[in-house]
């Protein structure tokens, strides 16, 4: 009897499994998402780099059997940058967490977005530093507690969606992971567009972020993403009053603006016209 | 104004009525020809105002060393200031190897700014050479010495006081008689920004001219 | 042999990694390394390359990773504080066997220090700066013929060893302007990373063959699907808790440079046959070293100089062929005193420190008196 789905003997390394992640962790089903998501793109996988930063979500990377590298704390999106402008044949997706997107890596995430390179970050988006065991992080609610937030968290939270919308990226959108149909779609069309888009997907972390700030159980907590998040086009038809206390599900903004490496390959193209000028001479 | 109220008359005791240029001893300089320096080693220290473009100064006679055979060092030092604060220019010329990077006993200084006059004018060594612009009045020091407006000369003659370092080298090859005028040419355009060449070259030219009409 | 061309040393690193086959630079402002940002960004697309000014030198060091590991050569260039935020990703490199090469542009520090001005203070932090016991290779230019030839070893080894190579300049060299020849591009040696057609998809791609030391990656998109990680890991590429994998792991990292130090070392004498007297140096130094040396010897002292290229591995065993007809060591670096540390430990005796941390350059009398004085 197989033990896996189809799906999970294509995309993942089955013999790395189980993966390390707690009972309950959302991070299972948004790599699941991801692996269907290029599922449905036919992405050959030999092409496909994953790039991952530190903590929980980074994990990730390891089980995908696609090229994955596992990088240091906070700097996958600038390991990225380098394999995507190096070979822009690769289709490179970074796997980040909102500690090592938001906070050690924040300055690579707006510039990453500023520059419109096109790679596709998704943020397993838990709410705290799980992997070192429940400190506050850049997206912990206001109040919320942490271990090193023992009388709860007096900074106001990023919502890492618009700070990498605000900082330039051509794409954004919000996952969760219940709304798991939305979720890989936003993960999808990530991939397809040409510039920097972020999935900042809602995770859950039962074990340590639950558990601090009395969110229930991991059901309960998948509970909570349904009440309150909203398909996109359903959100849309929201009044204001309705809309209070939720959130939009899917494509949160897109444009065309251009890409980086297409412009760099538009100074290369100019440059290979005028025949390696004598300029490196006597410059 | 070009002179100080002092006028030029100093302890050379020459001096022309324009109060514009006065020039010893150049007919003493040989040229590096025979690099007539301490231990092989021909000394050429260029200092001014950041922005005045001393270094450039410098890197043109070391190109124009190398095009005349001769082995080159040069090298600079400058604080954090674009614009402004002190800049130095040092070439070393050699018909050998050249070690030690930095100037240490120069055997010629252009002086554009008071500050830097006063700073490098004692370090010259004994019959060295200075050239300095005539609004600067120097030192009294025991070597040759030049004073010529060569800031002025950028403004009026050239009509841009961004080429008074090219007037200085310009004057400068023809006081020391260093190398053939087509090579510091070559020299020019190789290190100016591209477009520039001509103006570049006739500041030379105006340099040329400024030390032709002192001698006179 | 072509034309003599009047460059700076940073231009003509720049040229060097060029002509090794660097087509991948990624950076971030920092004096007195700019110029070589400043000539990568006009050369690179010429060569159909990229460059990239990163946001810092954290993200800089990562892109060139990154870089590598999709199968570009690739380098960047710092100074002191650039070269201190580099240090954690340096030591990803040494572990994960990416190459790549870092320009480390030395000034005077520390902190932001004295910025225009020369020093040697890096030193210690080339071999030590990252964290862990890592293998490191680090090589030091004297002259700005030297940043163009030996830039084209730094990528050689590093390609070679899969190691980081630091090019450990200072601002003697980088901001010198000398005549500098380069030679035909036939007449280079270039080592080509060596790539696998047996690798098994997944399985061991950091099985090292027989006889070798480092193994055969291939890059990001030729066929393979493996994992890249800065954990300690198996041959798999897989982390593991496993102490024996660790401790075999670890071991071969070390023993690749430890092991091949007569292929990767490299030092050069002038005037050592019947020296008495050696003064040890590298780098800019060597410019004043060389002027006292030859004074010196004008005058009939038995002194040469001893300068290791490869400044990590410390050439030992170099060294320690001239110790015994030594009776003087000097030691000439402008830091306060960290190559002294090597040699003294290689010669297991003394050795005469001149050093100088004011953002001048140690004069060629200062190192002649010292000769003179111990030429007795």
């Amino acid at each position: 009897m197989r033990e896996y789905s189809d799906l999970i003997y294509k995309y993942t390394r089955v013999d790395h499994l189980p993966h390390i992640w707690c009972a309950g962790c959302g991070n299972g089903i948004l790599t699941r998402d991801v692996a269907v998501a290029f599922e449905r793109l036919k992405l050959e996988r030999e092409k496909t780099v994953v790039v991952s930063g530190i903590g929980c979500s980074s994990r990730a990377a390891g089980y995908l059997d696609v090229n994955t590298i596992h990088t240091t704390h906070g700097r996958a999106l600038a390991f990225a940058t380098g394999i995507k402008l190096a070979n822009p044949e690769l289709h490179v997706v970074v796997i980040t967490g909102d500690g090592d997107c938001a906070a050690i890596g924040g300055n690579h995430l707006i510039h990453a977005a500023r520059r419109n390179i096109d790679l596709t970050a998704i943020v397993f988006n838990n709410n705290t530093y799980g992997m070192t065991g429940g400190q506050y992080s850049p997206t912990t609610p206001t109040g919320d507690k942490g271990t090193t937030a023992p009388y709860g968290n007096i900074d106001r939270a990023f919502d890492i969606a618009r700070l990498a919308e605000s900082s330039g990226a051509s794409y954004t959108a919000r996952g969760t992971a219940y709304h798991t149909l939305e979720t890989i779609q936003a993960i999808e069309r990530g991939i397809l567009h040409k510039g920097f888009s972020l999935i900042d997907c809602y995770s859950v972390c039962p074990t340590y972020y639950g558990r601090k700030n009395k969110k229930g159980s991991a059901v309960d907590m998948l509970i909570w993403q349904r009440d309150h998040g909203v398909p996109r086009a359903r959100y849309d038809a929201l009044s204001p009053e309705e809309r209070q206390g939720k959130f939009p599900v899917g494509i949160l903004q897109q444009n065309d603006y251009p890409e980086f490496i297409e412009q760099y390959q538009r100074i290369i193209d100019g440059c290979e016209t005028e025949q390696e000028r004598s300029a490196f001479i006597h410059d | 104004m070009i002179n100080g109220i002092n006028g030029v008359s100093d302890i050379n005791g020459v001096s022309d009525i324009n109060g514009i240029s006065d020039i010893n001893g150049i007919s003493d300089i040989n040229g590096v020809s025979d690099i007539n320096g301490i231990n092989g080693r021909y000394e050429l220290c260029f200092a001014g105002s950041g922005g005045q473009g001393v270094i450039l100064t410098s890197i043109i006679f070391a190109e124009a060393a190398l095009l005349n055979g001769k082995k080159a060092a040069q090298s600079q030092s400058y604080g954090p200031e674009a614009r402004g604060g002190s800049c130095l220019g040092e070439t070393i010329i050699s018909n050998g190897n050249i070690w030690f990077t930095k100037i240490t006993r120069p055997d010629f200084l252009l002086a554009l700014t008071r500050q830097s006059l006063d700073q490098y004018a004692g370090q010259v060594r004994p019959g060295g050479f200075i050239l300095a612009d005539s609004e600067l009045t120097l030192p009294a020091v025991d070597v040759k010495y030049a004073r010529l407006p060569i800031l002025r000369a950028a403004c009026q003659d050239v009509k841009n006081p961004m080429t008074a370092n090219i007037v200085a080298a310009g004057a400068i090859n023809s006081l020391l008689r260093l190398f053939p005028d087509k090579t510091l040419e070559e020299a020019i355009r190789r290190h100016v920004p591209a477009g520039t060449e001509q103006i570049n070259l006739r500041a030379l030219e105006a340099g040329r001219q400024l030390v032709a009409k002192a001698a006179a | 042999m072509s034309e003599l061309r009047l460059l700076q040393g940073n231009e003509a690193c720049v040229e060097g990694a060029l002509a090794a086959g660097m087509r991948f630079f990624a950076g971030y402002p920092i004096t007195p390394s700019t110029e070589i940002a400043e000539r990568c960004a006009l050369r690179l697309p010429q060569k159909g390359g990229k460059f990239i000014q990163m946001e810092d030198e954290l993200a800089s060091i990562a892109a060139v990773i990154g870089a590598s590991v999709a199968g570009v050569k690739a380098m960047t260039a710092t100074s002191g504080p650039g070269f201190s935020l580099m240090q954690e990703n340096i030591g990803y490199a040494s572990l994960a066997e990416i190459p790549c090469v870092i320009v480390n542009v030395q000034r005077c520090g520390p902190s932001s220090g004295l910025p225009t001005s020369p020093a040697q203070g890096d030193y210690m932090q080339a071999r030590w700066g990252t964290h862990g016991d890592h293998p490191i290779i680090a090589i030091s230019p004297s002259t700005v013929q030297e940043a163009y030839t030996l830039m084209i070893r730094c990528f050689n080894l590093s390609e070679k060893y899969r190691v980081p190579v630091i090019f450990l300049m200072d601002e003697i060299v980088g901001h010198l302007r000398e005549g500098t020849e380069f030679p035909a591009a036939e007449s280079l040696e270039l080592y080509e990373r060596v790539s696998s057609p047996v690798m098994g998809i997944d399985k061991h791609c950091y099985q090292v063959e027989e006889g070798e030391w480092a193994p055969r990656l291939n890059p990001f998109g030729r066929g393979e699907r493996y994992n890249i990680t800065g954990l300690i890991h198996d041959e798999g590429g897989f982390p593991t808790n496993n102490k024996a994998t660790a401790r075999a792991l670890i071991s071969r990292l070390l023993d690749k440079i430890d092991r091949n130090t007569e292929d990767i070392c490299d030092a050069r004498e002038y005037r050592m046959e019947d020296a008495e007297i050696a003064v040890v140096c590298y780098g800019g130094t060597v410019r004043s070293a060389m002027a006292a040396v030859e004074r010196a010897r004008a005058e009939g002292a038995r002194v040469g100089m001893f300068r290791p290229v490869t400044v990590w591995p410390f050439p030992e065993a170099r060294l320690r062929a001239w110790l015994p007809q030594l009776k003087g060591l000097i030691v000439a670096e402008h830091n306060h005193g960290q190559m002294l540390l090597e040699v003294e430990r290689v010669a297991r005796r003394p050795a005469r420190m001149i050093g100088r941390v004011n953002g001048t350059l140690i004069p060629p009398d200062e190192i002649y008196a010292a000769i003179m004085e111990d030429n007795v």
